[in-house]
């Protein structure tokens, strides 16, 4: 029983464990954002704008609902790093002269704010110096508003506004190229000329206040300011990636604890009813003695909970282990004063209560059948197992089958309950490895569409703002630049009917060759020459099919208000956006031929050179690296995604292990008499072995194919649930996945099957054939 | 008459000792003695006398404290356990008191299951013919009545037409009629096939079947008979 109760405590201990690992690390990641947003007021509404006077502060203030509100000035700075050639953007987040500011308080981890009468020191986010190493005192050369200043730095600080820092419209977080600075409101804003005005509001909420109300009168004062919108805490980047998190590990503690209690439950079903059928003899004499159904339910519903409850302690333990380690895997992106790791007791209890209860549900029939049989009938030996003549027998296969193959092909025949949900357990393990092959994939995949599929360029130049066609023609003279082509990106909001949704529109050139839109088979989708494209979940949104009519209201220049047809639907992964012909674009915004910024194909020779140019170049806002973003997408998976799939396939061998030894020392018991019988008639312990083992070996590889049908099905809903306007997981699993997945389970089987084996070259021939069955 | 036989068997010295937790129990405390080729041998003794643990040594399913048992020259103490399985596969058949069929295979099959692996078998079709089976060639144990399941074990151990067929209490699960329809069906087979037969029992009756009958008692050969005539199966009764 040792091996058997090792392998069912293994399976117990991966769900119980998966289960906490979950959710207390959605919890104490819940627990430890409330307390920093709380302790360092973090805001409800943010909204950027162009510019306006300081004076409408107060008239911003009496808002009905607005309960604290702060002006800020803020700007992005391209940052020159000594001994980092590539281009750095920095954003620059004003703080109030008279100290920390009211909203969006800094936690200052080392160091001190900056001097208000000194206009060149900054406070940085703690990823962004920890990334470079800087240290309090060093400095920093920044571009600011085309003006060169150095900077010192004089604290390393953390935000709830930034607890993930990420730029937008990067798939994952670059700690290296983007940081986050604090300045005092009165340097950045000479700085930005930006003195008595502000371009940037932040502002809290009384907790009965509207929030819609409150978007909608910020947005008709702040109009006519070049205000681009107010958004809500719940479209704050930070907030809503941290969230994002969040929901992934909320649908992964839904669904593999599940699977594990459930196997769990059904190797118990097998153990207990062996084992009831061993000791039927001992039921009756208990029954026989006056002990009633109840008491002897209640014996067997102990030795459940007691096989379990190894399990359950281990798992609790392992669980909070786990948990704490991902705690610490997340505060590498996610920053926060500190993790602080809770686990509830009701988690505890449900972990505890859901094993016991699944255990016994799952033994249920077997105590049953234990507790109302009649000690007589109890006492004379089980009648023999009935065979039947297999159906694969009755095709005419039966002629060539040995003996060995006869006795294994009736043997999986004659329980086919039992035969498939072994078969089913031990797919579930393979589906377990095939899904977590699958982040690796999709992000494979995910990382194709859009970087060698989608975007030629290797460069991208973001201007400050829309500038001149000309200006490309200026690019396409630099040396070391081969192509160039311009866009333009237009923030709007999209309406249809009663739904609306803020986003850009990119705009790109007729017959352009750097940055294609591509549908569901990665083939390039040509831009028409009016109309709108939308993103497929875009259209999702919105509710919209090709034809439809879209109202388009510029969130920039004139404020125009249009209506666009849809022209098609563009599978993206990323982001949620519209894409239009450049020209019919600039039509739409009543400019000329302006552009935003360029894609560019570049010598990589001249590559630090072009660097030191854009630098330098007042216009460009900022730069990206399209093999950089590949590089840290990478980067930052491998930090994450060995781990989970560590512990994916911990768990896959726990359940491939447990359900094949089990059904292994099941079989053995239930046979050992046969086998011992064959052994005696010149069988020698290969022979035998195969017939055990051949079982074992035909239920996991029938199991390999159903595991990949379940692991795709697993995907499958693991994409749908994760899909979100921020991006969509392709459902994309690659054949090594199936292949690795396959192989950890033919291994965890062989490993079982091998000890199982030893067990049975020791086989006691004589003892066996003493007794009756 | 037997010294013009070949002696199959030699027995010599042969002791078997027991740890019973931490008692010891001597099975066996210096046996000899044969078995000769086509003989029927009946071991009798009562329960305890030794004479199931010296059938299992005798058929290579055991070991030896000390002594020596040879079949055909060949000195099954010192037999590693390949040849020992080898010896099993090819040599020997055994029936056993509670039959140990296969009970996923039909009677024809759980034959089948040795002459799969023999060298020299009879059809498993012609082995339960030999038993009187024919009509039930594609029963399971399920189906079959106690005798008839000890008679597919032995048309299983005869199949492979071994030398030497070792019973262990064949009639022992079986009543007295369904017994003498077994014990019928070995006699047959050591008549046609002179097979040499040991039958362990403790049933006296038995006896009268045999060429010579060897009384076990506290695991020493008490004493061994000739039968002068020998009884048929059918006469017997208890």
């Amino acid at each position: 029983m040792k091996g058997q109760v090792f392998a069912i405590s293994m399976v117990v201990m991966s769900g119980v464990a998966t289960f906490i690992l979950f959710i207390s690390t959605m919890h104490s990641l819940d627990f430890t954002r409330s307390k920093f947003y709380r302790e360092y007021n973090f805001a409800d509404v943010f909204v950027n704008l162009k510019r306006a006077p300081e004076s409408l502060k107060d008239k911003l203030k009496n808002i009905n609902g607005v309960r604290q509100l702060e002006t800020r000035v803020s700007a992005y700075a391209k940052l020159d790093i000594q001994g980092y050639a590539e281009n750095v953007t920095g954003k620059i987040v004003s703080i109030p002269d008279d100290g920390n500011p009211l909203l969006n308080r800094l936690y200052i981890r080392q160091g001190r704010l900056p001097d208000p009468f000194k206009d060149n020191e900054v406070v940085i986010n703690e990823t962004f110096a920890q990334a470079h190493g800087f240290k309090l005192g060093d400095q920093l050369a920044a571009v600011i508003n085309g003006k060169w200043k150095k900077l010192t730095i004089t604290g390393i600080a953390l935000s709830p506004e930034f607890v993930l820092v990420m730029k937008v419209g990067a798939m994952t977080p670059d700690f290296k190229r983007f940081g986050i600075l604090w300045m005092s409101r009165k340097a950045i804003s000479k700085a930005c000329d930006m003195d008595g005005a502000f371009n940037d509001v932040v502002l809290s909420l009384y907790p009965k206040a509207r929030e819609s109300d409150v978007i909608r009168d910020l947005d008709a004062i702040l109009g006519s300011y070049g205000g681009y919108g107010a958004y809500s805490r719940k479209d704050q980047m930070s907030h809503r990636l941290l969230s994002e998190e969040m929901k992934q590990l909320r649908t992964s503690s839904r669904i593999y604890p599940v699977i594990f209690i459930c196997v769990a439950a059904f190797l118990l079903n097998i153990v207990m009813s062996r084992i009831i059928n061993t000791q039927r003899e001992q039921i009756a004499i208990l029954k026989a003695f006056g002990y009633n159904d109840f008491a002897v339910g209640a014996h067997y519903a102990k030795m459940v909970v007691l096989i379990i409850s190894a399990g359950v302690a281990t798992g609790i333990a392992a669980g909070i282990w786990l948990g704490n380690m991902m705690g610490n895997i997340y505060m590498e992106f996610y920053r926060f004063p500190a993790f602080i790791y809770t686990l509830h007791p009701e988690v505890l209890m449900i972990a505890v209560s859901v094993s016991v209860v699944s255990a016994l549900a799952g033994t249920m029939h077997s105590l049953w059948k234990a507790a109302k049989q009649p000690p007589a009938e109890a006492m004379r030996p089980e009648a023999p197992a009935r065979y039947r003549v297999t159906l694969i027998e009755k095709t005419g296969v039966g002629r060539w089958l040995t003996q060995p193959a006869r006795i294994i092909a009736r043997n999986i025949e004659r329980k086919p309950i039992r035969t498939f949900l072994s078969i089913v357990g031990i797919a579930v393990s393979c589906a377990t490895m095939v899904s977590s092959g699958f982040f690796k994939d999709s992000i494979d995949f995910m990382v194709k569409a859009q970087y060698v599929f989608s975007q030629k360029e290797d460069l991208t130049v973001s201007f400050i703002e829309p500038t001149s066609y000309r200006t490309l023609y200026e690019l396409k003279q630099t040396p070391g630049i081969h192509d160039a082509e311009g866009f333009r990106t237009v923030p709007v909001k999209l309406k249809f009917g009663h739904r609306s949704y803020k986003t850009v529109i990119n705009g790109t050139e007729t017959e352009g060759r750097l940055h294609l839109l591509l549908d569901t088979n990665l083939h390039s989708i040509p831009l028409p020459e009016s109309g709108i494209l939308l993103t497929d979940h875009l259209g999702k949104i919105l509710g919209v099919k090709v034809g439809d009519v879209l109202t388009v209201e510029t969130l920039e220049g004139a404020k125009a208000i249009r209506q666009v047809t849809v022209v098609g639907m563009a599978k993206q992964y990323l982001g949620a956006m519209g894409y239009m012909n450049l020209n019919a674009l600039n039509r739409l915004m009543k400019e000329g031929d302006a552009i935003s910024g360029a894609y560019l194909v570049t010598d990589a020779l001249y590559r630090e050179k072009l660097f030191r140019t854009f630098v330098e170049m007042p216009r460009v806002a900022d730069v990206y690296i399209r093999q950089n973003e590949i590089n840290n997408i990478y980067e930052v998976m491998a930090k994450s995604m060995l781990y989970f799939t560590f512990i994916a396939m911990l768990m896959a061998c726990s359940i491939a292990f447990g359900v094949v030894y089990n059904s292994a020392r099941i079989s053995l018991s239930e046979r050992s008499r046969e086998l011992s019988s064959l052994r005696v008639l010149g069988y020698t312990r290969g022979e035998i072995a195969y017939i055990l083992l051949g079982e074992l070996a035909i239920i996991t590889l029938a199991a390999i194919p159903l595991g990949f049908f379940i692991g795709y099905w697993l995907c499958a809903y693991v994409a749908y649930a994760l899909a979100s306007d921020l991006f969509r997981v392709p459902l994309v699993i690659e054949l090594k996945t199936y292949a690795v997945a396959a192989s950890v389970v033919i291994f965890s089987a062989m490993v079982s099957g091998l000890i199982v084996r030893r067990k049975l070259d020791h086989l006691d021939l004589v003892e066996v054939l003493k007794t009756k069955e | 008459m037997n010294h013009l036989k070949e002696n199959f068997f030699q027995v010599r010295d042969l002791t078997k000792v027991y740890k019973m937790g931490e008692v010891e129990v001597h099975a066996l405390r210096g046996v000899n003695m044969e078995l000769f080729a086509g003989e029927l041998v009946v071991l009798l003794g009562p329960s305890g006398s030794g004479k199931s643990t010296l059938l299992n040594i005798m058929g290579g399913l055991d070991t030896a404290t000390s002594g020596f048992v040879s079949y055909r020259g060949k000195d099954l103490t010192q037999a590693t356990e390949k040849e020992l399985t080898e010896y099993r596969r090819f040599h020997v058949g055994f029936v056993f008191q509670f039959y140990n069929l296969i009970s996923s295979l039909t009677a024809r099959e759980n034959v089948a299951v040795v002459t799969e692996i023999a060298e020299n078998p009879m059809s498993p079709e012609k082995a339960l013919e030999l038993v009187g089976l024919t009509e039930r060639t594609n029963h399971f144990p399920a189906q079959l009545s106690g005798g008839e399941q000890q008679r597919v074990a032995i048309a299983r151990a005869i199949s492979k037409n071994p030398a030497v067929l070792l019973c262990d209490e064949p009639t022992g699960a079986l009543d007295s009629k369904t017994g003498i329809l077994v014990l019928q069906a070995l006699e047959r087979i050591n008549h046609e096939l002179g097979t040499a037969t040991a039958i362990i029992t403790h049933n006296v009756d038995i006896a009268g079947m045999a060429d010579r009958v060897i009384h076990l008692s506290n695991g020493k050969i008490a004493d061994v008979t000739e039968n002068k005539v020998k009884k048929s199966a059918s006469k017997l009764q208890w």
